[in-house]
């Protein structure tokens, strides 16, 4: 029993980040009509704000240390960094121990402006083609973004930890009622399911309760009548594709701290949040993120020992195997519209 | 309309004729010195660096050239003349190989196999390259091997830590100075032992492909015999980013010990994911739950960042050893570079240096002469401690270093500690044990 809790938290951690991500990107399919494959890289993006910053405010200069050697047997230089020198020793090292964190103020505006940039630059000039050149020119660019991070970042992964309060793990177990021990779980991890579902429901009020919003949905259900009604529906549309980069932006910027950033994590997660989008039903928001959920799930239960001594290798597919049940019997995914990508 | 009457014997007549008239040139020079593919003919020779500049192991493909390029300056008599000071053989002399003057090409392996089987085969039919070395990775050191021994050139393997690069899938033309597998176990094993005592139950988390499992299998074999227990071993897909799945049920399998036959991104995410889930403050058994990482690696003990403090594992070379060749190397690389070199440039550079002097030894750069000059080489003074080519599968014997992540790091590269030089007769088997049997080495082929 208590594996089989740890692997449905496991799944809702791994959902999350799925759900994050397939939520982004059905909000540009379902505004913008846009298949966009540069989505996971919005994502790598996200992580690497969280980088970016943490190497601003560890932007150090070096102080000559004599009583120690490097290992050329030459005086020892020490990293200090600015921040120490700014705020004291102690709430330095606390500001950079607060980077990831203090990322997600960082990567908001970033994240807006890239996806903003983005779609004025280059996606808009793909509205009207066939989805086969979106996903092409889309495609093009996520490998262009990473190359250029890997230029800048290299190809290791970068460790970028979380503030010391968070690191370490804890025990989730007594909390339902399980013998001490039995199901440890990590603070970070149960922080990041907390801010997705923060995130998740943030979004969908925005879109439920706001003027704004309820133009984008009414645009997503029936584009020309809302162009006829005299709303600019493309400014808004715009707007919504910085807002989704946003959102793939801080979904990547707390995954930082769980697996280390590296130039290639988007495409790891672009491919299976398309196949959430689709099981959940294309242009479906909540299909997304109810899919984001069950898929990550399903996965965590297929990588168990005893399933696997029964299936060898069904972790590897079980996400796709569901994807043709569910696209079998639900040609439209679960939640999918009547409509959408079927003209 | 013509008819052409062909018949069997005929054709064979004809064949037989033209293949001797062929052969005829080639019959009457062998006498004298014979063919090998791209013999150098002007007053310098090409060496064909084959390392990932991208991919997942470019970090550790750059350091790798770095090496290179720093073993090519100190053959052709630049710089401060590194580990050629402290090389127990004499040969070489700082004017390039053979009086030649030593250039080189380089070629993306990508750390995949096809990728550098097309940039060895580039580098040796369109650049002239005489010798193909490098590599981060044992998938693609087979590989690469094997058309080294195809093409009659000699290929010096970089970093490849499994057993089959010198045990089923040895070859002729191959030689490998980095340790492998079973040598880690054999290195590692008795320290595990004496740290946490000999009656421990291990998990296994192994990375699918050939080092992966000629890792677990050394491991286990070499625990097992110590008293240890193998409670499950587990294969994770080479493309695993998160881990969390695979480490949850350690947790409540029984086991003590967790081994991670990773390298690489996904050592350094299953490590920070075992982390993350408490492993380490576990008690199991009354004992403290323990994470062993077999082979590390500087460049990625980095990407783990503070998780691999005290954390044990095996190495084939650092840049702290104090003998006379190690210091000599750190010192020109460091002051050339403004760091210390990973093991994946030292095995690199000293691969270079072998050659060189195995080319300079045997008076020619024939493959097959060199490949005698390697086989049974002796040697010392390359920062390993006397150190053997062994003749029947081309494997180096050396001590080997069981290292743990340093607590208190003084730097960035101040990662790793040595805890113990395992004495070189400890990392020893037979030419024919079974984690290395299948293969042989077949004849040396001089190609052309």
């Amino acid at each position: 029993m208590d594996a089989i809790t740890l692997q449905i938290l496991n799944g809702l951690d791994k959902g999350s980040a799925y759900a994050l991500i397939a939520l982004g990107l059905t909000l540009i399919f379902g505004t913008l009509g846009v298949v966009n494959f540069a989505h996971g890289a919005l994502f790598m993006i996200g992580a690497f704000c969280a980088v970016t910053l943490n190497r601003l405010l560890t932007l150090s200069h070096q102080v000559v240390d004599e009583t120690r050697t490097d290992f050329l047997g030459n005086p020892l230089k020490v990293d200090v960094p600015y921040m120490h020198d700014l705020f004291g020793e102690v709430t330095g090292a606390a500001i950079i121990d607060w980077s990831v964190p203090l990322a997600i103020l960082f990567s908001i505006p970033v994240m807006i402006a890239v996806g903003v940039i983005m779609e004025r630059g280059l996606i808009k000039h793909f509205y009207r083609r066939p989805h086969a050149d979106q996903i092409l020119v889309t495609f093009g660019l996520a490998i262009v973004l990473q190359e250029i991070i890997k230029q800048i970042f290299g190809a290791n992964p970068i460790p970028t930890p979380a503030p010391d309060a968070f690191t370490g793990s804890f025990d989730f177990g007594v909390l339902l009622g399980f013998d001490p021990n039995a199901i440890i779980y990590p603070y970070w991890r149960l922080v990041y399911f907390a801010f997705a579902a923060l995130i998740i429901g943030g979004v969908f009020a925005f879109l439920q309760f706001t003027t704004f919003g309820m133009v984008v949905r009414a645009g997503m259900a029936d584009r020309e009548t809302v162009g006829l009604l005299g709303i600019n529906i493309d400014r808004r549309f715009t707007i919504m594709f910085g807002l989704a980069a946003a959102v793939a932006g801080l979904a990547g910027v707390m995954y930082a701290p769980i697996n280390s950033p590296n130039y290639h994590m988007g495409m790891d997660f672009l491919v299976l949040s398309f196949v959430v989008v689709v099981v959940g039903g294309m242009g479906s928001l909540p299909g997304a993120v109810a899919a984001g959920f069950l898929l990550g799930i399903l996965e965590s239960f297929a990588s168990m020992n005893e399933i696997k001594q029964i299936l060898p290798g069904i972790d590897q597919i079980i996400i796709y195997l569901v994807a043709i049940i569910i696209l079998l019997t639900r040609p439209r995914g679960l939640m999918g519209r009547k409509g959408v990508m079927e003209d | 309309m013509s008819k052409t009457t062909l018949t069997r014997r005929g054709v064979l007549r004809t064949g037989a004729v033209a293949g001797a008239g062929v052969a005829l040139p080639t019959i009457f020079t062998a006498s004298s010195a014979r063919a090998f593919t791209n013999a150098p003919t002007g007053g310098s020779v090409t060496l064909g660096f084959n390392v990932p500049q991208t991919g997942p192991y470019a970090d550790e493909g750059a350091d790798e050239l770095r090496a290179y390029e720093l073993a090519v300056e100190h053959l052709n008599g630049g710089g401060d003349g590194g580990m050629l000071n402290t090389f127990s053989s004499k040969a070489l002399d700082g004017t390039g190989i053979m009086g030649k003057k030593v250039e080189y090409v380089t070629g993306d392996t990508q750390t995949k196999s096809d990728a550098a089987r097309a940039s060895a085969k580039s580098m040796i039919e369109k650049d002239g390259a005489i010798m193909i070395t490098g590599g981060s990775s044992s998938g693609v050191a087979i590989a690469v091997q094997g058309l080294c021994q195809e093409a009659g050139v000699i290929f010096m393997a970089g970093l490849t830590h499994s057993n089959d690069t010198t045990g089923k899938d040895k070859k002729a033309n191959g030689f490998r100075h980095f340790f492998n597998a079973y040598m880690s176990g054999a290195a590692l094993a008795p320290v595990l032992a004496k740290m946490y005592g000999d009656d421990r139950k291990a998990y296994h988390l192994t990375a699918d492909y050939t080092w992966g499992w000629t890792q677990e299998e050394s491991i286990k074999a070499a625990t097992e015999a110590l008293g240890w227990e193998t409670v499950n071993a587990v294969k994770t897909p080479l493309a695993q980013t998160d881990f969390s799945s695979y480490i949850a049920p350690v947790l409540n399998s029984g086991a003590d010990v967790l081994v991670l036959n990773h390298y690489g991104g996904n050592m350094v995410n299953s490590l920070t994911n075992a982390v993350q889930f408490g492993l380490r403050e576990k008690q199991v058994n009354g004992k403290n739950f323990e994470i062993v990482v077999p082979l590390y690696s500087r460049l990625m003990a980095r990407g783990a960042g503070e998780n691999v403090k005290g954390i044990f594992g095996s190495t084939n070379w650092h840049w702290s050893l104090q003998d006379a060749g190690s210091k000599a190397f750190v010192q020109s690389f460091g002051t050339k570079y403004g760091f210390p070199p990973s093991q994946a440039a030292h095995t690199c550079y000293v691969q270079t240096l072998l050659y060189a002097d195995a080319v300079q030894r045997a008076g020619s750069f024939d493959p097959c002469a060199v490949g005698e000059a390697l086989a049974g080489f002796e040697f010392d003074g390359l920062g390993n401690g006397p150190t053997l080519y062994r003749a029947e599968d081309h494997q180096c014997f050396k001590d080997v270093l069981v290292v743990k992540g340093k607590e208190n790091p003084t730097s960035e590269f101040d990662l790793l500690e040595v805890v113990e030089v395992t004495p070189r007769a400890q990392v020893e088997y037979a030419p024919d044990h079974p984690m290395f049997a299948g293969g042989s080495l077949g004849a040396c082929n001089p190609g052309a």
